[in-house]
């Protein structure tokens, strides 16, 4: 349980005066909350009845901390009278909190059950209309979460075609959200359809009934998702299950639209999925080279160690373009930043095979300018001695390829060069002596120099 | 009304002649054509059902049905009144005698009224809202005018009339006019007749009255009878819900509906605190212009000997410690009668607070014995732990550590109990109040929708878990020697602490140190100040600890530790005042 500081901001009050700094611009402290409080009740000191619920509250959340549902049970039962608190701020953000704490509650409770549950929701749904939209959808959450398909989704109808008072813009995105989420439950069953469709022989007698099927299911559910991911915001999984439909029914260009929208539009948040969407949408399509330099170009920029990085560097390789070339450096250095990827041997032995043509087109200033960052750091951080024997020890094939990079960057001097080249191994021997010459020649470390 | 039990009385009506009787909700007949209330009444088989006839009658004969919907016609001072009768009645119930009830609260409330001129009096402040063909009949009662000799008379004939006085004046002036129809328009309303005036009310020289203000009459009351119940004790059966206080009012007649400023006036969310209570009682004490008090002496409750024998008993402490309380006690004379009565036209009314007090003296001869500076207490303990295990079969030297170690997990155990009893407290009654009728069905629905919650709730709860309130007592702890775990000090010995000197005994330890060097001399309401951190930790353990059971805060019980330490250390607060350790070693 973390704080409230959600529902603090949302409900909008009648009382005038003593909570509008808290409704403000969606920013919450929570020392200003109580000197506020302290202020509007000309400082005397809070009544007993604030002080016990916010003991009650804070009982509460222990309990649930501890995982003791029966003692959480216990002081809930006492908490229902904030609904009745004469502060009406407090009062309009009880049923979010109730709401909140009882279904945790009875969500785990052993004594519970799902009529418990539902009958809880189903009251915490019409006190006030604030919390009807929220609590539904996440009862519907709740009862996919045990299966129950079928009354997820007329619980989520029910909430699409409820109306009261007027829409706000919030309560729109909601209205949203729950459309969309009976599209995914929609998307689902034609995913499933999909399978059986699958399964059956063309000449089979039943599949033009379930090829109906799956095609009357469709329009319905891009209807209903086709709203939502035009709001910015992350929908993974709704683009995902809209642009498989797209696709199936051959609307490439549809759902090309869709994933460029999700992930170029500058209103939604920087998303790396998106990206990732996009390009495998490209890879299917087979789209042009340049198109997914593009593409992978951003998600470089937000996740230099993404595992896609590896195929970046493989398009970048095989580009005429100079730029691209030195970028395919560039890239391979920055996945091995990341301490997850220092044992991956495909990073690595890109890195050697590409150091090395690099080095043999003449481009010794594209290296120099990779390293020139990373020398203080990398000699400890990827080839110590340690390095050197515990990888020799797990991954010899590993230790040779970070043997060589070792070596055409610190020259052959450099521990864990010579680690390697003291191992006296039969079958790589060749290939070790091959290194060693490749790193006398081109190692960036020039001995003649040095002296 | 039923008008077919009316049917016997067939009088001619005295304003109208007609003879059409109706029956009033109190058994009167009145009239069905002019709505005169005569002070004839159908016969009352059981006279039991309307206990203490004498505080609840008053103001009867005026109470209107109006509609069902509206209810009575009500005063503000009615629902204190109703209150003052619960808590009596569950007083009386405690175990306190009746006289209570009947005779001292009764007329420290019938005073009350009188003084702030809502009754008793020739110009009430009630002249609106009532008609006056009711009482035109009952001129004649109207003598009663005159000031009714108070507290010497206890036998005071039922006060039927009593109300009735007020409306006589009708024609006198009007101090507060009361304008029932302008309210009905504006939206500020109340279900009382006059709880909107109330609420605006502001009179010098007047003590208002409020719902904590009826827990200082039942205080006053106590105190006059000098029964055995403490200040402290009283707010902690109203925090255990053995007097009516939160929520009293929903034991209102089904008749009075209360709403909008009534919410106010009788809508209550904190639970008494000691020094507001104490204060108003002196207020109200003095308000009421109360004679004397009956002397509190050495077989009172209240006097400090007896007090502090009860507090030691209650912490644990050895009883050999009750002969040093004693002597502080006649040092300071503290337990001198005149200082010890209340006497509100004292030229300085002030009460004493008994149980502070009490326990304060604990505190300063714990003070004496073990000094605690978190030191001296400790080498103290090591003698008496070596002692013991030496002789096993003497009677044991007093352990503090080992009292301590005992009391700490007691209390600690105890107060986590009482916050969670406390935070679990339902402070809403079965009878929502509301602003205005529009709040009304909104304000009855949310507490539906509570308890159908509740009811959910309820059978996940263990219902061993919530076992039914405990019955009252006036202790807390409970030791006694059969419990192994927790060993009772009871009978231990002080050899360990005094020495014997000649024919007195001296305590061994010749250092004190005063809990207040110097007093604030302004006129804050506080002499002293209590900074917890410069203290030692076995002080606050004492000070916590007692203050829990008191529940009242530390500083003001450091605040009496340091009043009790002024008083027997005297001289040295006028010769040495600068001095930090005053030595003493005291003879006994």
């Amino acid at each position: 349980m973390s704080d409230f500081s959600e529902e603090l901001k949302g409900p909008v009050t009648d009382d005038e005066v003593e909570t509008s700094v808290l409704t403000g611009a969606g920013m919450h402290f929570p020392w200003l909350q109580t000197y506020v409080e302290t202020v509007a009740i000309g400082g005397k000191r809070k009544k007993d009845f604030a002080q016990t619920t916010s003991a009650c509250l804070s009982f509460i959340q222990e309990a649930l901390l501890k995982h003791q549902w029966q003692q959480a049970a216990e002081y809930m039962y006492s908490y229902f009278q904030t609904l009745e608190d004469s502060d009406s701020y407090k009062r309009q953000a009880a049923p979010e909190i109730i709401w909140k704490l009882g279904s945790e509650i009875l969500f785990y409770h052993p004594k519970s059950n799902m009529e418990t549950f539902n009958t809880f929701a189903d009251r915490m749904k019409n006190i006030g209309v604030m919390n009807y939209l929220k609590i539904s959808l996440q009862h519907a959450l709740y009862l996919l979460h045990h299966g129950m398909l079928k009354d997820a989704k007329r619980n989520l109808s029910e909430a699409e075609t409820w109306r009261h008072g007027e829409n706000t813009s919030s309560r729109g995105i909601l209205i949203n959200l729950i459309q969309a989420y009976k599209g995914l439950l929609q998307y689902y069953t034609w995913s499933k359809k999909k399978m059986e469709l699958s399964k059956l022989d063309k000449d089979d007698y039943a599949y033009n009934a379930v090829a109906q099927d799956v095609f009357n299911h469709s329009w319905k559910t891009s209807a209903n998702i086709s709203a939502l991911i035009k709001i910015p915001g992350v929908w993974d999984p709704f683009v995902k299950s809209y642009v498989e439909m797209l696709e199936f029914y051959g609307d490439r260009d549809g759902a090309q639209e869709v994933l460029t929208n999700y992930a170029y539009d500058e209103k939604f948040p920087s998303n790396p999925n998106a990206h990732i969407y996009l390009y495998n949408f490209l890879k299917r399509q087979k789209a042009p080279r340049s198109k997914m330099i593009s593409v992978l170009k951003i998600l470089y920029q937000i996740v230099p160690s993404h595992k896609l990085m590896l195929e970046f560097h493989t398009l970048l390789r095989k580009s005429e373009k100079e730029e691209h070339r030195k970028l395919g450096l560039e890239v391979l250095f920055g996945v091995l930043d990341f301490a997850g990827c220092t044992k991956n041997i495909t990073a690595w032995k890109y890195l050697a095979k590409y150091l090395k043509k690099t080095l043999m087109g003449n481009h010794l200033a594209w290296v120099q300018d990779e390293w020139n960052s990373r020398k203080n750091w990398w000699p400890n951080f990827h080839f110590s001695y340690f390095w050197a024997k515990s990888d020799w020890k797990e991954d010899t094939a590993l230790a040779c390829e970070k043997a060589f990079v070792a070596g055409l960057l610190l020259g052959k001097g450099c521990r864990y060069f010579r680690y390697i080249l003291k191992q006296d191994h039969q079958i790589l021997g060749k290939k070790i002596k091959r290194m060693k010459r490749s790193v006398k020649k081109y190692s960036i470390v020039n001995p003649r120099l040095s002296y | 009304m039923d008008l077919e039990e009316a049917e016997e009385f067939k009088e001619r009506c005295s304003q109208c002649a007609a003879v059409s009787w109706g029956l009033t909700d109190e058994g009167k007949y009145y009239c069905t054509s002019c709505h005169n209330v005569t002070e004839r009444s159908q016969e009352v088989i059981n006279t039991d059902l309307i206990p203490n006839t004498q505080i609840k009658t008053l103001n009867r004969g005026l109470k209107k049905k109006n509609n069902s919907e509206k209810g009575w016609d009500w005063y503000v001072c009615e629902g204190f009144q109703n209150i003052l009768c619960q808590q009596a009645e569950a007083l009386k119930n405690l175990g306190i005698g009746p006289e209570l009830k009947n005779d001292v609260l009764h007329n420290f409330w019938k005073r009350y009224l009188q003084k702030s001129k809502q009754a008793y009096c020739k110009n009430p402040v009630y002249t609106t809202g009532r008609k006056p063909t009711v009482l035109e009949d009952n001129l004649s009662h109207s003598d009663w005018a005159s000031e009714p000799e108070l507290l010497s008379d206890v036998s005071c004939p039922p006060f039927l009339e009593s109300g009735a006085e007020s409306q006589s004046d009708i024609h006198a002036r009007k101090p507060f006019p009361i304008s029932k129809a302008s309210q009905s328009e504006t939206s500020v309303c109340s279900g009382s007749l006059d709880g909107v005036e109330y609420s605006q009310r502001k009179e010098k020289g007047i003590v208002k009255m409020t719902v904590p203000q009826t827990l200082a009459f039942c205080y006053l009351s106590l105190l006059w009878q000098r029964e055995a119940i403490t200040l402290s004790d009283l707010l902690r059966f109203v925090e255990e819900d053995h007097i009516p206080y939160i929520n009293a009012f929903q034991h209102f007649p089904e008749q009075m509906k209360l709403y909008g400023r009534d919410r106010g006036i009788f809508g209550i969310e904190s639970w008494p605190d000691y020094e507001d209570i104490y204060k108003k009682t002196i207020e109200v004490g003095t308000f009421l212009d109360l004679p004397r008090f009956p002397d509190i002496t050495e077989d009172c409750y209240l006097h400090p000997n007896i007090l502090c024998m009860k507090y030691l008993m209650e912490v644990n402490l050895p009883d050999e410690m009750h002969n040093l309380t004693c002597h502080v006690v006649k040092m300071t004379g503290m337990g001198e009668v005149d200082f010890l009565t209340f006497d509100p036209i004292a030229k300085m009314a002030k009460t004493v607070k008994y149980d502070v007090q009490a326990v304060a003296i604990i505190v300063v001869v714990l003070k004496l014995l073990f000094l605690l500076d978190d030191n001296l207490e400790w080498s103290l303990s090591n003698l008496a732990e070596k002692h013991n295990e030496k002789n096993k079969k003497d009677k044991p030297w007093f352990d503090f550590r080992k009292w301590y170690q005992i009391m700490k997990k007691a209390f600690d155990e105890k107060k986590q109990k009482w916050e969670e009893a406390r935070a679990k407290y339902l402070w809403k009654s079965e009878k929502p109040l509301y602003y205005s009728f529009v709040d009304k069905p909104v304000a009855y629905k949310k507490r539906e929708m509570v308890v159908n919650l509740q009811k959910q709730f309820s059978t996940l709860v263990d219902s061993t878990a919530t076992a039914g309130k405990k019955s009252p007592s006036s202790f807390q702890f409970n030791w006694t020697e059969e419990d192994t775990d927790r060993t009772c000090f009871h009978g231990h010995s002080l050899q360990g602490v005094l020495k014997e000197k000649g024919q007195s005994l001296l305590t061994k330890n010749s250092l004190y140190w005063l809990s207040t060097q110097k007093f604030c001399r302004c006129y804050c309401t506080h002499v002293t100040t209590y900074e917890e951190s410069n203290y030692s930790l076995s002080y606050q353990f004492i000070l916590n600890l007692f203050s829990f059971l008191l529940r009242i805060k530390t500083s003001l019980l450091h605040e009496e530790v340091s009043l009790v330490e002024k008083k027997l250390f005297e001289k040295k607060y006028s010769v040495t005042k600068k001095k930090s350790r005053s030595k003493k070693a005291r003879r006994h």
